[in-house]
């Protein structure tokens, strides 16, 4: 399901399956999408932060139109216990790469991998000196 | 044949894309189609330039000749240019018949009373349009051909385009020139410029797709506004917010291709509005402040900024009355009223 911001237009709220993991998708190269995207991070209910939230960056193929600094986008992560992945959609083997991680991440957070849950990705993102 | 005269036409050659000269020194039709099968279109364009003029001395070319040759140039490159646009206003209702030759003669007489060291050309075109050259002078000196004033005339209306030559002192006797011939009694300058004397034209001619509102407006259908996504598994949460977008965009922009403006300029003469707390600019003088909107097609991009999910639609007016108004250049000035709003100065 794509949508441009959040909350979700209540229209559709009977049409909608169950959700398992939200994407925040961040454009490097404009801040208004990272504005849009801290905005909508207050409709996320905060057991999705247990693992079942993760921002994607898009557009760091290209240096020059870079409008937003990743190490706000670091601590944006950081703050709301979620992966930050990186990717440059205008190349086809990068975006299969990270198309395949969210699916596999998807799959995690769905359920269907016994033995490992969205619980998981937390325990990953806890830095090594935390300990 | 004049050396200065050889220099400008070899120098006028020389601009032409290699490609392009067989094909202009065609419409220029000042050398014969034999003297143009000796050229060797295949070397550098400076031996081809050099030839060009060896022919041009055995026609004995004049300065006219020289003139019309960069009239046919500016025409093909015309984008090259800045063109700004002229209105004229006649006194009375008058319909007056519109005589080129009287047309030529008036506007002749009128600059060469005024400069005698004036080259005035003239070009007619298809579409109506008449083009001038006048490369301008002083009382001592020759005139200066390497910067000509052009102007774009249609005679059925009364419109004038104009790029001007870096010369600024030659406006004024230009525009005399340009009322007195076509029998109008005022010229004052709009608002309105741009590299693409085609788009200018369409703004004021009305040439361009305007959307009019009618009773029914056609119902959208999804399908119309993402017509590639045919992958069923992926689903559009806000498909209404797209298609209210996209019909307000409609409304605004029509469903035609944009004229092509380089630049909207606002000049603001409005007071700074803080909070008082932060007590800036405590003298209430206006904030002089200068916003420039620059773009290879302003429109086009204006266009795309909401359904990108760049900006809220609708867009700010002033943005979007541009074409409506015939002008990119805007002056903002606080309105001096109850309601302390910024307006827009004719």
């Amino acid at each position: 399901h794509l949508a441009t911001s959040l909350p979700l237009p209540s229209e559709r709220d009977h049409l909608r399956p169950r959700i398992d993991l939200v994407v925040f998708m961040i454009d490097i190269r404009s801040k208004y999408s990272l504005k849009n995207v801290e905005t909508s991070l207050a409709y996320v209910d905060a057991s999705y932060f247990l693992g079942k939230v993760c921002f994607l960056v898009t557009g760091v193929g290209r240096k020059n139109d870079c409008s937003i600094e990743t190490n706000s986008i670091c601590k944006l992560g950081e703050a709301y216990c979620s992966p930050v992945l990186f990717c440059e959609l205008e190349l086809e083997g990068v975006r299969v790469a990270t198309a395949q991680r969210l699916v596999r991440m998807l799959g995690i957070c769905a359920g269907h991998i016994p033995g490992v849950s969205a619980l998981s990705f937390v325990s990953l993102m806890r830095k090594s000196n935390d300990d | 044949m004049d050396e200065t005269v050889a220099e400008y036409i070899r120098r006028t050659v020389l601009k032409i894309p290699r490609d392009e000269i067989k094909m202009m020194l065609q419409e220029w039709g000042f050398l014969s189609e034999a003297q143009l099968q000796t050229l060797n279109f295949h070397q550098i364009k400076d031996n081809i330039s050099q030839e060009v003029v060896q022919l041009c001395e055995e026609n004995s070319a004049d300065i006219k000749q020289a003139a019309a040759l960069d009239i046919i140039y500016n025409h093909i490159y015309q984008n090259k240019r800045m063109w700004s646009v002229y209105q004229m206003k006649k006194s009375g209702e008058e319909l007056e018949y519109f005589d080129i030759t009287d047309f030529k003669k008036k506007f002749k007489r009128r600059l060469r009373s005024a400069l005698k060291n004036v080259t005035i050309t003239f070009k007619e075109y298809e579409d109506n349009a008449i083009w001038i050259r006048v490369a301008w002078g002083t009382p001592h000196k020759k005139p200066n051909q390497y910067k000509p004033s052009y102007v774009v005339y249609h005679s059925q209306t009364p419109y004038v385009f104009i790029s001007s030559s870096v010369l600024k002192s030659t406006l004024p006797l230009l525009c005399q020139a340009l009322i007195v011939a076509s029998n109008y009694h005022d010229i004052r300058e709009m608002e309105l410029r741009s590299h693409s004397l085609n788009s200018l034209k369409d703004i004021v001619f009305k040439r361009y797709s305007q959307n009019f509102q009618t009773d029914t407006p056609k119902p959208l259908q999804g399908g119309n506004v993402e017509p590639e996504n045919a992958d069923i598994r992926i689903v559009e949460e806000n498909k209404s917010e797209k298609e209210r977008i996209h019909r307000l965009n409609q409304e605004v922009f029509g469903s035609g291709p944009q004229p092509k403006l380089e630049f909207a300029q606002y000049r603001l003469e409005t007071m700074f509005k803080s909070d008082p707390k932060m007590d800036v600019l405590d003298k209430k003088e206006p904030f002089r402040c200068l916003v420039k909107f620059s773009s290879p097609h302003l429109l086009e991009s204006l266009k795309s900024l909401a359904p990108a999910g760049m900006a809220d639609a609708p867009l700010s007016p002033l943005l979007t009355c541009i074409p409506h108004k015939a002008r990119n250049y805007f002056k903002i000035r606080e309105k001096k009223s109850l309601y302390p709003e910024s307006f827009v100065s004719p």
